[in-house]
């Protein structure tokens, strides 16, 4: 079943089987240029598999966009110890909704990607850590890995190839911070989703502290394709340096919310506008979270850009996990603001003191603001306390939480001071001063 | 503890799929599948889960204390209603969805219904940003939901049982 219908603009690549009968079957999948690009990497070597995945400028679509092929390249091929692929299947930045689409109607594209990925590294297994609400998504899964077990497209001398490669499912129970690569890893292995410190990083020592591949499944589902096409032609989908393809989440006030596959560098304003039908009501748009709320905001006035990596880093946001969140001119700031810090607050794995304390002391600002009982100096106080987190995190956690606020509270200042000036306890701070802080 | 044939099989199979030296990453799924199972996490069956993955009770609690996802030592209801509020939820009338479900059911944040049957929760997003609003009951997603369809869906809970 699709949750939206299609949009005529879109590339259909990583979602060609969207909408196909029985589309997570082994059956339809091969009969769909199936594990097509898993025979030809047999044929290739491992850094020729590599060379085809650098050519396609394929950029990790977990949030960071860093280019994946550079991350196979550095995994210890040689290491003695075995190697693993790992899947980040958490799927916990909100306004992101993708994964599980893929994972919903073409499991298959996934586990090719896997062991095209075990193919380079050398990988006899992998993992799919998948976030505990995705219960229903484990059991589409299982049941695929079983198919392809049973028509010898995982398990030992896959289709007489010599090649072993196994893959199961791993369930989480409720922790954004567990998709976190490294939390992953330590939720993975049975503890509390609390970040390593690194070097070394996953590819060095990840899974049980040996060589890693671990990557976002879009990441995965992408390299079928870029091996089918070739590695170029992949590319030129995209704009320099932001290969393909990627599945947009539209969300918030918008005619036609829905997950979308559209070519890297579509123009941000035309995939609001013609993707999806506008913003709700003929409203005005008012601001953008570009890719999941980790993201800085956007205000109408900046969106007329294309969307990959490249150019919202100039914009200074981030194009980040896909989750496009669209805000129309009645939007409160304010109280956006409050609940994406309510959730990083929440989030916090308390491991570290700027965000433990950070997210915590930001919410109880951003609620007495919010609540008509702000001071004057909160809105500066926000962004003073946001601005310090900046870096000095312990994970990137912190910097998530830190970077929106920071952004809405510099591009919306004007509706944090309009809050305050209402509130009867405005000139407080004059009071606040007269007693000593210790900083 | 002595568990059903049906939740022992499980349990080979969550372990199984890890090294042998490694049985403890089957931890988290175990919990979270023998809460689904049983209705709630007790004593004995952190006592139990500890033994099969080589470690102290201790170490379990310690863990278990991290997920949102696992209730111990006070359980969820049978049914337990989720509603995200979270950003693309908020703006598309997430948190009116939850104080409707707060008002008519009785319950806050987290509380459950006298007999144990029901439950409610506000929780962060749960990837379902494009469909939002967006409720999940136990692991059934829901959603695009109106408050007609939030009615109905909390109207049905107790007629299932
Ligand atoms: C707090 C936090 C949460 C994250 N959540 C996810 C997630 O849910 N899914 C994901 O793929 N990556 C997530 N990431 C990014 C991962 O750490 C990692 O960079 C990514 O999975 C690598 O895969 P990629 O190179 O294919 O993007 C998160 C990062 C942080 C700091
Ligand atoms: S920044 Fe620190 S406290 Fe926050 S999630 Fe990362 S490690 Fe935990
Ligand atoms: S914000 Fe509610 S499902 Fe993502």
């Amino acid at each position: 079943m699709l949750y939206n219908e299609p949009s005529p603009l879109e590339t259909k690549v990583l979602t060609r089987l969207f909408g196909v009968p029985n589309s997570t079957s082994v059956e339809t999948y091969v009969a769909h240029e199936g594990f097509v690009a898993f025979r030809k990497a047999v044929t290739m070597t491992p850094e020729a598999i590599i060379d085809e995945v650098k050519k396609s400028n394929l950029r990790g679509r977990g949030g960071a966009g860093f280019p994946t092929g550079m991350k196979w390249s550095f995994v210890p091929r040689n290491s003695p110890k075995p190697k693993y692929i790992v899947v980040n299947a958490d799927e916990s930045e909100p306004g992101t909704c993708k994964d599980r689409l893929l994972i919903e109607h073409d499991p298959m594209q996934l586990i090719e990607g896997m062991m095209i990925a075990g193919l380079v590294v050398g990988a006899k297994r992998g993992y799919i850590y998948l976030r505990g609400e995705y219960r229903y998504l484990i059991d589409i899964l299982d049941k695929a890995i079983a198919e392809a077990r049973a028509a010898g497209w995982l398990g030992e001398n896959i289709q007489g190839t010599g090649f072993d490669f196994d893959c199961y499912t791993h369930s989480g129970a409720g922790a954004y911070e567990c998709g976190e690569e490294s939390a992953l890893l330590e939720s993975l292995e049975g503890k509390r989703g609390v970040p390593r410190i690194r070097p070394p990083f996953p590819a060095v020592a990840g899974l049980y502290r040996c060589p890693t591949v671990l990557n976002n499944v879009e990441t995965y589902c992408s390299v079928p394709s870029i091996l089918r096409m070739g590695g170029e032609a992949w590319a030129n989908l995209g704009t320099p340096r932001n290969g393909g393809t990627r599945l947009f989440c539209l969300s918030g006030h918008i005619n036609k919310p829905g997950v979308y596959e559209l070519p890297m560098g579509f123009n941000l304003l035309r995939m609001i506008e013609e993707v999806g039908g506008g913003v709700r009501g003929g409203r005005k748009l008012k601001a953008v979270i570009p890719g999941g709320s980790s993201c800085p905001v956007l205000t109408a006035a900046e969106c007329d850009l294309p969307m990959d990596f490249d150019s919202l880093k100039n914009a200074k946001s981030m194009l980040g996990s896909g989750g496009v969140v669209v805000m129309d001119e009645t939007t409160d700031m304010v109280k956006v603001a409050l609940r994406i810090m309510k959730f990083y607050q929440h989030e916090s794995c308390g491991w570290c003191i700027p965000c433990r304390e950070g997210t915590a002391w930001l919410k109880k600002i951003l609620t007495r603001v919010y609540d008509g009982m702000g001071q004057n100096e909160d809105p500066a106080l926000v962004h003073e306390l946001a601005t310090n987190m900046l870096g000095r995190t312990f994970c990137p956690l912190g910097d998530a939480a830190a970077m929106p606020t920071i952004s809405i509270v510099e591009k919306f200042r004007d509706e944090f001071e309009a809050y305050v000036r209402r509130s009867p306890m405005a000139n407080l701070a004059d009071i606040d001063k007269r007693i000593p802080v210790r900083a | 503890m002595t568990f059903s044939p049906e939740l022992e099989a499980k349990f080979e199979e969550i372990i199984g799929k890890y090294p042998p030296e490694h049985k403890r990453s089957a931890l988290v799924p175990l919990l979270l599948f023998t809460q689904d199972e049983l209705g709630q996490i007790t004593a004995e069956v952190i006592a139990e889960v500890a033994k099969r993955v080589g470690v102290f009770p201790l170490q379990v609690e310690e863990v278990l204390t991290y997920y949102s996802m696992l209730h111990f030592p006070k359980p969820m209801g049978k049914k337990h209603v989720q509603i995200c509020t979270n950003v693309s939820c908020q703006l598309t009338g997430g948190e009116e969805l939850y104080k409707q479900a707060s008002r008519k059911l009785g319950l806050g944040h987290k509380e459950v219904s006298a007999d144990g049957e029901v439950s409610l929760e506000e929780v962060e997003c749960i990837g379902a940003c494009s469909w939002a609003p967006a409720i999940q009951i136990n692991y059934d997603f829901h959603h695009n939901v109106t408050p007609e369809k939030l009615d109905e869906l909390l109207d049905g809970l107790r007629k299932l049982n």
